[in-house]
């Protein structure tokens, strides 16, 4: 790993620190209310301050989950080099696709 | 070397060869103050003249008699038989992560090349200070490159540090907490050059915080904390902060 990594990892963790507070406290008070999920989607509809979150939250994991893949792939699996980094960057996009889709499906239900 | 207390037996299991070898055991008089680095002699003096091993000082200085004790790195001179013997057994091995000369003998040549490479000495510049620097003791700076000064090179957290294992090109604890004193030293012109070498692949970024190099090292010096010191360094760098 190289510095400009190691910054990446330490602020996506910022962000990822802030975003799992957030959405476990949504969680625990969701349930704690007995909230159904017609009436969570009627919430997050059109909620502009949930996808700005969740989009952060999906970028913020997007970046950190390859960085700390990487480092496991060298040191346990001898695993490094130009075709790992593009895997893992493939791994990045795939989650960041995945989630940010998860994410508008909820904004625009 | 016969004592009051040696009434017990201490079996004292001892790596024989090169890399590839075998542990023998050696049966000798159980003192419980006497150190592994005399149980260590008494069986070279005693029952085989052939057994290598490495020491210089016997008094905590020079850094050479670094072991595996019951698979725990450790200066040898200065750890007590009774402190570290498991029901009167004692396995004593050569470093890990350095290549084995013979029996308990390793080559620190990796070691302190990558001292080197972590720019772990002292760079006067080619114009050095023509004064004496002042350096308040108080400093911010001072304190830092103090806690970390008294290094003796044992390799005993080199030894300890599983991310050494894992990935051979990491530097490691020590010539990190070398570059870390470095980067402190207002009078050392070569702090660019520096954090460069420590930022790359296998430098500061890699240590996982494990902590086993501070929980190990017999001088009570915290690599982890300087570690985190050099990587505040590298990700201001990496932001374009200024230091
Ligand atoms: S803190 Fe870093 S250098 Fe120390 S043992 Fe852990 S990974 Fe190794
Ligand atoms: S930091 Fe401690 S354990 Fe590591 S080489 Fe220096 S004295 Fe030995
Ligand atoms: S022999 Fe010098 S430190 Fe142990």
């Amino acid at each position: 790993m190289n510095g400009a990594l190691l910054a990446a990892s330490r602020i996506s963790a910022l962000v990822l620190a802030v975003a799992v507070a957030v959405h476990l406290y949504v969680i625990i008070d969701a349930v704690q209310q007995g909230l159904t999920a017609a009436a969570l989607l009627g919430r997050t509809h059109g909620n502009w301050a949930f996808l700005a979150l969740y989009g952060c939250f999906v970028l913020a994991a997007s970046v950190h989950a390859p960085i700390g893949l990487r480092a496991v792939l060298a040191e346990w699996l001898g695993c490094s080099g130009k075709l790992a980094d593009a895997l893992l960057i493939g791994f990045g996009i795939l989650i960041a696709v995945l989630g940010m889709r998860a994410a508008w499906a909820v904004f625009a239900a | 070397m016969s004592t009051a207390n040696a009434t017990e037996t201490l079996s004292l299991e001892i790596w024989r060869g090169g890399a590839v070898g075998e542990f023998r055991t050696y049966r000798i008089p159980m003192r419980a103050s006497e150190t592994v680095l005399d149980a260590v002699s008494e069986v070279q003096r005693s029952t085989d003249p052939t057994l290598a091993y490495r020491f210089a000082c016997r008094v905590g200085m020079c850094g050479s008699c670094a072991m595996m004790v019951n698979d725990r790195p450790r200066w040898t001179c200065r750890t007590r038989v009774g402190v570290v013997a498991r029901g009167g057994r004692l396995r004593v091995a050569p470093l890990r992560h350095l290549p084995v000369v013979k029996d308990l003998v390793v080559d620190m040549a990796p070691f302190f090349a990558k001292w080197q490479q972590a720019h772990g000495r002292f760079e006067p510049g080619v114009a050095p200070f023509r004064d004496f620097a002042r350096v308040a003791p108080a400093s911010a700076e001072r304190q830092a490159a103090d806690a970390g000064i008294e290094c003796i090179g044992c390799g005993v957290c080199y030894a300890a540090c599983d991310v050494v294992g894992w990935n051979p090109d990491y530097l490691g604890p020590a010539a990190l907490n070398r570059a870390w004193t470095l980067m402190n030293d207002v009078r050392d012109q070569a702090r660019r050059e520096r954090l460069a070498a420590v930022s790359g692949p296998g430098g500061c970024a890699s240590c996982h915080t494990h902590m086993a190099c501070t929980e190990t090292c017999p001088k009570a010096i915290a690599p982890t904390y300087a570690i985190a010191g050099l990587k505040r360094l590298a990700i201001r760098a990496a932001l374009g902060v200024r230091p």
